[in-house]
């Protein structure tokens, strides 16, 4: 089994990919990391079309795949003026799809409605893959987030995680957890109880063999946690500003709070951050969000290399 | 036979080893209500199975068959249900519904933000996670159908 194995096919949820299909993509981005970096060069997607098609705006994800198509040496269209037309047209998406089909090779779709992906990996004749679709998931963000941790820890097995913040809308926490649980990696869940995980999303955990811990006291977790992922906590879920300002202020890591921490736990953000994260914490060996955000390249990079047939 | 709770047919449908409670939420399946029968309807709820040991419900339904999507709908409420089609009194054919591993087009999606109800011109697909009593997850979005009888379509 070699990441050939993925040659055309959708990335909808991690949740279709085992753990060696996931292992494949992770060993391969580790190769693509000098070519990321601008270190190696290849051209093993010379002529194959990219195309980027995002209804809701989210600049980092889409120049992230443009960066990494750049870097195999495919083309990149920007179709998301398709989202603009179609939706003033009242088209359907089945029917965008089949337009944007025609134009590229690959599709890279981030769409409000949750299981948009899915719906379009049926339309479309070529790969797509699901750059977020509203609250559902976002797998190359897990794959990515995957990525660090394996990197950083070596391994996910038995690793203690800490995911705070968000984590009943965060769509990232929920596939993340959801991978997670698949290495063996333990899991602590710290949010306040409006914003702790879904009954859903715990259930189907429990139901794969995971028991993660769920509090709303951050301090009592630093002290075993291997990594803490930290995730924003948007205003407007809150009704009430001084609600939100309480429980902004508690969820917030700083130097302080990490003296209780391992020396090597890391802390790992999807970005943008507000302030969950102080600016101290960037000088800190804790600090690997910036790395974060760049293995988005070599992961996209691995996943586009493989599905449309490239070689390095 | 078991004892008659309810008056024997001539001519009709018997559904048995309805889980017990759902009943009601069959009869919805079967739309039946004051404008659109013209035949008896009896209705046995939280009855002892013949084993003994355990409740369940039945209706009878004088002249009237089923069609494959009303049995498909009660599998999903009541995977059990046995379906007896009478005829001059007697059991003329009897089978049991049956649960599929995927179900199309049976229920539409409890999440108001999945993709199948922004009318995409696709069937509900659902994957039948558990079986009794019966737990869907959306093809497409992923998420668990939060009330299966309110759902369907
Ligand atoms: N003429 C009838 N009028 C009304 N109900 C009937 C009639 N004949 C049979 N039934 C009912 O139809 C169902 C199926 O009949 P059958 O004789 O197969 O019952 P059974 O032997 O109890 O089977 P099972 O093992 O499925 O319980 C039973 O609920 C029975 O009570
Ligand atoms: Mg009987
Ligand atoms: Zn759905």
């Amino acid at each position: 089994m070699d990441h050939r194995e993925f040659y055309d096919k959708d990335i909808v949820s991690i949740r279709d990919l085992t753990r060696e299909q996931i292992e494949l993509i992770l060993d391969l981005s580790e190769e693509m990391i000098p070519y990321a970096r601008g270190e190696k060069k290849t051209h093993t997607l010379d002529g194959r079309i990219l195309g980027n098609l995002f209804f809701e705006p989210s600049t980092r994800t889409r120049l992230s795949f443009e960066s990494a198509a750049h870097r195999l040496g495919a083309d990149v269209i920007d179709v998301s003026q398709m989202s603009m037309t179609s939706i003033a047209k009242g088209e359907t998406l089945a029917d965008t799809i089949r337009m944007v089909d025609t134009y590229c090779d690959v599709i890279v779709l981030r769409h409000p409605h949750e299981g948009a992906a899915r719906l379009a990996a049926k339309f479309s004749e070529n790969p797509v893959i699901n750059a977020g679709d509203g609250a559902g998931s976002h797998p190359t963000q897990t794959l990515l987030d995957l990525f660090t941790m394996r990197r950083e820890k070596g391994s996910l097995d038995g690793l203690n995680i800490v995911l705070v913040g968000d984590l009943k809308y965060g769509r990232t926490v929920h596939s993340l957890a959801d991978a997670l649980t698949m290495f063996g990696a333990k899991l602590t869940f710290v949010a306040p109880e409006s914003l702790q995980m879904p009954a859903d999303i715990m259930e189907h955990l429990k139901a794969k063999g995971c028991n993660p811990v769920q509090t709303d006291d951050l301090e009592s977790t630093i002290a075993d946690a291997d990594v803490l992922y930290v995730t924003r906590i948007q205003r407007e879920r809150f009704p009430d500003p001084a609600e939100y300002s309480k429980v902004a202020g508690t969820y917030r890591i700083d130097n302080a709070m990490l003296r209780e921490a391992r020396n090597d736990a890391i802390v790992m953000h999807p970005l943008p951050r507000i302030d969950e994260i102080a600016p101290e914490v960037d000088g800190t060996e804790h600090a690997k969000y910036f790395e974060q955000a760049f293995n988005g390249i070599p992961v996209r990079m691995a996943l586009l290399c493989s599905i449309l047939g490239g070689e390095i | 036979m078991e004892d008659f709770k309810i008056t024997p047919i001539r001519n009709g449908t018997v559904i048995d080893h309805i889980t017990a409670g759902q009943a009601l939420n069959v009869l919805k399946i079967l739309n039946v209500n004051e404008n659109t029968i013209n035949s008896t309807i009896s209705v046995a709820m939280h009855v002892r199975s013949q084993k003994g040991y355990m409740w369940k419900d039945i209706i009878k339904i004088e002249d009237r068959e089923l069609d494959p999507k009303t049995l498909d709908q009660i599998a999903l409420l009541a995977p059990n249900a046995t379906i007896a089609i009478i005829r001059d009194f007697y059991v003329a054919e009897k089978y049991k519904v049956k649960l599929y591993d995927r179900v199309f087009g049976l229920a539409r999606c409890s999440n108001p933000d999945c993709i199948t109800n922004k009318g995409e011109p696709v069937e509900t697909e659902f994957i039948v996670t558990s079986r009794d009593p019966p737990a869907l997850r959306c093809a497409y979005c992923d998420r668990m159908l939060t009330n299966i009888s309110d759902n369907l379509i």
